[in-house]
Order: C-alpha cells, then structure tokens, then sequence
C-alpha cells in the first residue's frame, strides 16, 4: 500500500515506538517535541512539549497512560499520554538517552552520556503509581561501559538489564546486585558501535544493529549469538516482526558523507531478512536520508519508519506480504 | 606469521586512545634499533644487508684513484683542482677530503678520499666521475669506500664456480589443470589479498590463499599468469607455485613504484624515482631491467625525472608507465623508449641499442607496438605551422626500414590503436575545420598483413562526432566506437573483411562511456562507468542484438575472464560505498557478488594461448554438441546437488530454531506466574496472542433531502 508520510518533525527523527494495542505510535527527533499519532492513518495527536533538546528514546506503559522520554537536555521526563503534561522530571548531570519501562511499569532504565569527564551510567529509577509519590532518586546505578550506552532494555522477568552502545560490546547486568553478569564474546560480537537493540515480544531474543553493517541477534538468557544479518551500510535502526519471522534493518550513509550524485548510493532502503534464513527478502525505499528508527505494529500488519530526512513513512503492508513463503 | 593484530583492533585501539590514524605518518614510525617488538619481518635478510652498510657509515665516501702524483709544494693546488671537481656534485663535509702523502717525501700517493653528507651524492659523484679524464695520463678511477672491502677479498686465484645439482621446480602452470576447468583470480581489500578460484557453477568463490600485508601499494599477475608480483620497500617479489604461492624470485629495487612484466614474462622492469636531496635538482629516476627466473639485472637505467618524461616539443610532458614498451610479441625481443626527438630501441641479446644508436625522429610524440610483430608505428604532429604535415610511420625492426607513410594535414590529434593480432591498425585522426574553431574525426585503416600495406580512409556517419571510445575484437576483424555527445551517445559497429570497411549497425543513444570485448570475441559490454552509475549492456554482435542489460550501481572496473566465459564488475576504493565485485556470466547473468570493505584490486588470473592450431580450434568449435554434452551432464548433476544442499542447510536451520523456540516456550510457560506478579496480577500474557478485532463503526454524518426533477 502507498506509504503514509508524516510530517511533523522540523529535524531528524530519532526513535519510534508503538503502544502496547497498536493503536498510538509515538515519535522521538532532534526538534524538542515528541509527537504522538494515529497508527492507524498517520494522523497527528498531539504533542509533549517540555525538553530542551533532542529527545533521543522513550517509552510507553502498557496501559498507555505514562510516556518517558529521554533528552539531551539532561534530563528525563514522564508525561501524562493523554494530556501531554509533563508529571516528573528525572534531572542527570549529563544527556539522557535510552529509556525503558520494566514489565509491570514500576521501574524504569535511563542511560546517561559521557559528558564533561563523567563517564556514561545506566540508571534504574522507580516509578510510582501516583505521579505526587514520584522522587527523583535511583534504585540502582550501573558503570563501566566505554563511551555511549545507546540502548539499554530489561531482561526477562526485570532480572537483568541488557545494554549495548559505542564499545560494540553487549552486556547483560544483574538488577538485584548491580553486577556484570556477561559480555558478549569478541569473536563474534560487533566491530563497531551498537547503535540499536530490539527486543522480541516474549524478550527471548533481541537484535541488534551496528555501525560495522551487521545485525545480530542473540538470546536474552545465555547471550549466544543465534544469528547475523549482513547488509551493505551501516545500521541505525533494527526491528522484528511479532507475526511473522521476518527482521528489518535501516541505515545507510552517515548523513555527512552522502553522495549528491543520486539517491540510490546512500542506500537508505529498510531492508526486510529471514529471521531463519538470514536471507535478504526485499527492500521498501522511499526516505531521502539514513534511517535512524524502526518500529513494528504490534499486531504485525504495519510498521513505520523515521529517517534523518525528518519524515516518518508508516507503511500497511499489502496481503501479498503475508503470503511471503517463509521457507 | 606471528600473531598480528587486525587492521580492525588497531582502529579501535587508536580511537581509545585518541589517536587520530589518518594523521600519522606510517613511514616515520621507526622501531628502535635491535628491537623488532616480535614483529618478525619477512625481508628480515634484505634488511639486514642495508643495515650493514648504515651502521659502518662509509656510504658517503668515495675514493679517487688515478691522481696525479705531486710534491709537497704542489699539494694546495692539486687539493683545490679535486674539490673544485668535487664539490659541484654535492656539499664535501667539513675535513671531508683527505689526500694521503708519503711520510718521506711528503708526494701525494695518487688517491683522495672524500666525504660527502650523504650516500645519494657520493653514488652520483661515482657515477659522474668514473672515467673522468683529468688530462690523457690521468683518468679518475672512483669507487665506493664500502666497495673496497669487498675488492680486497677477491682471491687471487681462481677457483672454478661450484655446480649445483638440478633441483626440479614446482610445475607453476599447475592451475591451468584444474578439473572443474576453473579460473583464478586476486583481490587486494583492506589489509588482505587473497586469490580465490570462480566457481561459477556453485556461484560462491573458492578460496586459495590469503595473506595480509602481501604487498605494500599493488599486486598484478605476469601476463601468462604464472607469477603474481607484489610490491615492497626493498624491491619487488614474485609469487606461484603448484598448489599454494611461494615465494619464487626477489628483485631487490629500494622504494620500487612500479613495475611492468615483458609480455612473455621473460623480464620486469622496476622503477623508483627519488627525492633530490638538493632542492633545486630534479627527481632521479633509477629503472631496472631484470631476469624474471634468474632474478639478475640485465641493464639498469639512472638519470633525472626529465630524461625519462615523454613528449616533444609543445606536446605534453610528463611522466607515462610504462616507459619501456616491449615489441616484437611473445618472444620479448625487443623494447622501446621515446625520447626528446628520438626513438631508442633496444634488443634482449644484449641488452644495448640495435646498431648503437637510436632512431632520431624529429618531435616524436607518441609510438606504439604492433601486438605480435616487431613493427612499430609513431605519429609526429605538424611543424612550422602546417608548412610541415603531421605524419604517421610504420617501421620494422631490426632493419629500422619504414614500411609505410601516411602525410596528415591540420591535424590536432592521432590515437593509435592495434588489432590483437597485429593484422590491423587504426589510426584515429582528429583534423582541424577551415575556420580552426572545431575538431572533426576520421580514420585510417593499415592493413599490415597485406601487400604493401594498403590505407584506407573512413568516418563516421557524422564526422563531427566526438569519439569516446574505440575497441578492437580481439582476434576478430571487427571494431566498436562510441560516439557522440553526452549525454547519451551512439554505439556503431564496423567489419573491415573483405577489403572494405562495413558499418554493421548502430546503436543509438545509449549510456554506454567503454568498452570490453570479450577475450574470445563476438560479445560486448558497452558499460557507463563513473557519471552514467555502472549501467551494463550485454550485446551479440553476431546476432547484432542486445543479450542483457544490468547495472552495477557505482561500478568503477570491468574484467572479462581470460576465456571469455565470465565477467567482473567491481566498486573500488575510488568510492567509499559499495565496494566490492560481482561476477556475471558472458551474457550477463549476475551470478553471484560480493561485498568488501576497502576494496583495491580485482585482477583474473590470465592464461598462456592454446596449444591447439587454429585448425582443431575450428573443428571442435564444428562439434560443439559432442564436446559439451559431458559438460552439460556435470551442470546438470552440479545443480542437482546444490538444490539438495540448498534444502537441507534451510531445513536443518528451521529446525534449530523450532528447538530453539520450543525451548524458551517452555521457560516463558514457567515464569508465567512471576510475570504476573510483576504486573499486580493481571493476567494477562496476551501479548504473545495477539489478536486484532475488527470493529465497524457506522456513522450518520448528514441527511439532505434532494427533489429529483424530471427534465
């Protein structure tokens, strides 16, 4: 079916995420506003209006009353979904950037940049059910990582914290002690910085995307790699189908290196693999620039896509997509 | 080789500690003297030879033999006649010239020693000097200092030279043997060059050998493809071998930049050129001439950058590879050099000028082998402002006689281009119109073979068309122009059998900027490398129809397989993406491709000509069908066995990850109570059943009540 585009952000976009019935996607860019619309016909919401700065994650409860966002200015915020007014701000000392909410929404992760000599953390903060009961204080704070966390997400069973960023490595933290439980094996690890993870809808298995052109995707438990997704550009964005087993990559050239000459050299196609198979399957273009974001309707019928050209492209897939032989 | 760290750990190395790479200058990163940090050298021998002569430190000094011998009174004069000579060559250090005298009599002993500041001036000053004849009785004998030591240990007697017994050698044309009928070919990406077989018919390549570091700028094969050359510091290296690659030969050739094999591999040719240590002189440019087997130097050639440039006068200058061009076929009998106003050629017998002397052509500005004879063709342009013609010249060699004359007039430019077989030459004349404002084009076919080489003038059905590129058939009597403005230019294909030149068609309007016959003739890429974005057309010009057309986005180089069966298209460096190859069929199937980061080279390994006479080539092209059955047998079994493969490797992937999957369904099944705990007791893990409802909504916007008239 013909894309839609959505056009409501002013700069790239950043992340995207859908709410737990499909029927709200919300969308984080560089502008300071992140956007909420119809998943359904790509109608806008309405907006959060609050950060000073690029909004780099957010995420949704599933009962779709709470947003939290991270920003580059320092900062976190949870906001009423329905309202859109702001309820807590978390404040860091340096940019915030990935955000996830535990299963039941009672904690939620925050990672913080390096900035000004302090080195990148993973937060853990609590999440209260009355937004007056909201403090500001971590449950937990985990160090080591060089360089950026881009992404940090729960475990199964909120036991573990799984992150990956700039060092390449992916790592899985204990929640009860704040210890390092696993660091993925070198060999067979990225090259280069992570720049995405996504989780599976049961949190088996998650995948993720880097910069070294790849993606993988490993078991949430053990951290095996299960399987590599080769691809001719850098990846920024990574998604999996809940129905079928099918994985997207997006990515391309780094925006400042993009040819002028013609718009097919940057790559900037969302291309569809075999989750099994490891084969590519095909390709949906359309986006003037990298991809930077990927998200799947829950029910698996549609996805959506945000690039650094500032649109996001929400795509309902065609019936033929479904008869796709899977093997 | 030792453990080396990858190209990838030491970028991620750097980056932690914030070191820029691209800023840092490889070259003067020295280890510490006798420390190699583990770090074994494969050249360790080569280098240790030039360490020797470093550490002794007498490279700069030269000893002047065959002086005058004088008195004590005549010493000062003697001294400044020496330096005077001396110092014009290069700075003499401080104390630097040193004539030893008899302690008696206070005479000079007939020597000097001097100093220079560095080894380039004292080996430029003995090369100057040698043979420099200071009056009739006293001719400068000078050498070396180092090389004294080495004189001194000749015995004086003879000894006969010790005969080694006959070691057989690998039989290096071993791939040539290969069942699967297979061809070879090298790539050079990042720090890796590797030679790989094409399997066309499993579609995937087959690895050989790899090597990281194999060579320091570029790796080529020699053109029979036995050898495969590689570049370093020292010298350039040959590789081959039956089954892996062996290092064969060095040829040590300090700062090596180039090389170029003699087209029946028998020679290479290396060049350097090197820095001035004096500002104001010229680049010196040292070539060497070896034996490819037995690795010896048959001729060397030193002067300065402007000797070696080519061009006369009003032409381009500048430096062009290769300077020596080899004639006279596959029996590398002869090489040739263009000079200012002179062709110099030389014969492999004995390295040395035929007759002594060059051909003297007054402003010769470009010269070109015929493939297969020893004939040369040279163009001179127009002189004394078209009172002299520009002319094109046919000469044979070793008699130097010219064979044939062409006078051209308002000419601007000429290209010459030779049929493989050396039985056609095309020469492409760009002539000036009246009014000297535009250039049009015309060509002047040779037909060498033939009695007193008859010329035959033809053009293009408009004359006024740029022409972009021109390619023979190899072996065949046909030829292929693009011609035209960009955009999209016109593709034409002439035949010159038969005594006329024929134009078989055109195609118009394609974006088409080279050509690549295929090795065996009939098919033709016309490609649109660069601007036009790796466009590919396969045509038939037998059947003048057009078989494929492809694309290579960004493709930067083509290569048909010396066989003509298959075809590479690569991205190189040049671009930052896409690197990498694709390998398609003759008629332009793509068959499989490949991605590599920092992708340099991609080379086929080339293969000596048939043993079979033209006769059983023509009858085994007759009985094709008995020939191929075989082979179609083979495919057929070969693609049997892939499917089967194929279904297997997808099965056994599917079930690992059933297990795989079951297995965690189980484990999800478990903590399903503690999910809900976590989630306050909802019970909820719908989410792994989704379902989507679909609800009808039907909504009364508005009612209007519209009388229908009748009309």
């Amino acid at each position: 079916m013909r894309p839609i585009l959505m056009k409501g952000h002013e700069r790239p976009l950043t992340f995207l995420k859908y709410n737990r019935d499909g029927d709200l996607l919300f969308s984080c860019a560089k502008d300071h506003t992140p956007t909420v619309w119809f998943a359904d016909n790509g109608e806008r919401l309405g907006t959060y209006r609050g950060h000073n700065g690029a909004v780099w994650c957010c995420d949704v409860s599933r009962d779709s009353t709470r947003l939290i966002t991270g920003s580059a200015d320092q900062s976190a915020k949870l906001w009423d979904v329905q309202t859109g007014t702001p309820l807590f701000t978390f404040n860091f000392d340096s940019p915030a950037r990935a955000v996830d909410f535990s299963v039941g929404d009672k904690l939620s992760v925050i990672t913080t940049d390096p900035f000004m000599g302090l080195s990148s953390a993973i937060h853990v903060k609590r999440i209260a059910a009355d937004p007056d009961d909201q403090i500001g204080e971590s449950v937990l704070v985990l160090k080591g990582p060089q360089g950026r966390i881009n992404r940090a997400v729960w475990g199964p069973l909120n036991r573990t914290i799984i992150s990956a960023g700039e060092d390449a490595v992916v790592r899985i933290w204990d929640t009860e002690t704040g210890k390092l439980l696993q660091e993925n094996d070198k060999d067979v690890g990225h090259k280069k910085t992570i720049t995405s993870l996504a989780k599976s809808t049961d949190a088996s298995h998650f995948l993720t995307g880097s910069l070294d052109k790849s993606a993988k995707l490993w078991d949430s438990m053990s951290l095996t790699l299960i399987k590599t997704y080769v691809t001719e550009r850098p990846v920024n964005a990574v998604a999996m189908s809940p129905l079928l087993n099918h994985v997207v990559l997006g990515g391309g050239q780094d925006a400042s290196s993009v040819t002028t000459t013609d718009h097919r050299a940057g790559k900037f196609e969302a291309k569809f693999y075999d989750k099994i198979l490891q084969e590519e399957i095909g390709g949906v273009k359309g986006h003037f620039g990298p991809i930077n974001a990927l998200a799947f309707n829950p029910d698996g019928k549609s996805f959506s896509s945000g690039g650094e050209d500032g649109y996001v492209r929400l795509h309902h897939f065609d019936s033929d997509y479904f008869k796709i032989p899977s093997i | 080789m030792a453990e080396v760290m990858s190209m990838e750990d030491i970028r991620a190395e750097a980056a932690r500690l914030n070191i820029d790479l691209s800023g840092v200058d490889w070259n003067s990163i020295r280890l510490p003297p006798g420390e190699d940090c583990g770090i074994k050298s494969d050249d360790d021998d080569l280098y240790e030879e030039d360490a020797l002569e470093f550490d002794a430190g007498f490279g700069n000094i030269i000893v002047v033999d065959n002086l005058p011998v004088v008195p004590k009174e005549k010493f000062d004069k003697l001294e400044g006649v020496v330096r005077k000579i001396y110092s014009q060559i290069g700075v003499i250090k401080e104390n630097g010239l040193w004539m030893p005298v008899e302690e008696d009599t206070g005479k000079t002993r007939g020597y000097c020693f001097i100093e220079y500041n560095t080894p380039q001036e004292a080996e430029l000053a003995k090369e100057k000097t040698n043979g420099y004849k200071l009056d009739r009785s006293h001719v400068f004998v000078v050498n070396m200092f180092d090389e004294i030591d080495r004189f001194m240990r000749v015995p004086d007697e003879w000894a006969p030279p010790e005969i080694r017994p006959y070691i057989p050698g690998e039989n290096l044309q071993r791939w040539l043997t290969d069942e699967k009928g297979r061809d070879q070919f090298v790539i050079r990406a990042g720090s890796d060059t590797e030679v790989l077989w094409n399997d066309a018919r499993q579609v995937k390549a087959d690895p050989v050998y790899k090597r990281p570091f194999w060579t320091e700028s570029f790796v080529q094969w020699s053109p029979l493809g036995t050898y495969l050359a590689t570049v370093h510091r020292q010298g350039a290296a040959v590789w081959g071998g039956a089954s892996t690659f062996n290092r064969l030969m060095r040829y040590a050739h300090p700062q090596v930049k180039l090389f170029d094999f003699s087209p029946g591999e028998k020679y290479l040719v290396t060049y350097s050129s090197h820095e001035p240590s004096n500002p104001r002189d010229t680049h010196r440019v040292v070539l060497n001439i070896f034996d490819v087997r037995t690795g010896k130097v048959m001729r060397d050639f030193k002067g300065t950058a402007d000797e070696f440039a080519i061009g006369g006068t009003g032409g381009f200058t500048g430096f062009s590879w290769p300077v020596f061009k080899w004639g006279g076929g596959k029996e590398d009998k002869y090489f040739a050099r263009m000079g200012k106003n002179m062709i110099s050629v030389y014969e492999t017998e004995t390295f040395g000028l035929i007759d002594k002397k060059s051909i003297k052509v007054e402003n010769v500005m470009d010269f070109s082998w015929s493939p297969t004879d020893p004939i040369f063709a040279l163009f001179v342009p127009e002189l004394g402002g078209g009172n002299q013609p520009a002319r094109v010249s046919l000469f044979q060699i070793p008699g130097k006689e010219e064979l044939r004359q062409k006078n051209l007039f308002s000419v601007s430019d000429c290209k010459m281009y030779w049929q493989s077989n050396g039985e056609y030459l095309v020469v492409k004349v760009d002539r000036y119109t009246k009014t000297k404002k535009s250039t049009y084009t015309g060509f002047e076919l040779f037909r060498i073979k033939e009695r007193d080489i008859p010329i035959e003038v033809f053009e293009l059905d408009n004359k006024n068309d740029k022409v972009i590129s021109f390619a023979w058939e190899p072996k065949g009597h046909r030829f292929a122009v693009i011609h035209g403005d960009n955009p999209r230019p016109d593709v034409s294909f002439y035949s010159v059998k038969g005594g006329k030149v024929l134009k078989l068609t055109t195609l118009k309007q394609k974006q088409a900027n080279a050509l690549f016959w295929s090795p065996s003739g009939r098919f033709i890429i016309l490609a649109g490398l660069k601007g036009f974005n790796g466009q590919l057309e396969f045509y038939n010009v037998d059947e003048l129809e057009t078989m494929a057309t492809a694309e290579h986005f960004m493709a930067t180089d083509i290569e048909w397989d010396p066989t003509g069966r298959y075809v590479a298209t690569s991205v190189t460096s040049v671009h930052e993406m896409e690197n990498g190859f694709n390998i398609w069929s003759f008629n332009g199937k793509l068959l499989y491709r490949i991605l590599k980061d920092h992708f340099f080279q991609f080379l086929w390994r080339p293969r000596p000509p048939s043993f079979l006479s033209p006769e059983k080539e023509e009858e085994i092209f007759k009985n094709l069908k008995k020939y191929s059955k075989i082979y179609d047998i083979q495919d057929q079994d070969i693609s049997v066995l892939l499917s089967e493969q194929d279904r297997e490797k997808r099965k056994q992937l599917k079930d690992d990850w059933e297990r795989w999957v079951s297995e965690w369904k189980r484990y999800h099944e478990q903590e399903k109570m503690e999910r809900q705990m976590l989630r306050d007791g909802e019970a909820s893990d719908v989410e792994e059943e989704y379902e989507a409802k679909e609800i009808e909504v039907e909504e009364l916007l508005d009612v209007t009540e519209e009388v229908i008239q009748d009309a």
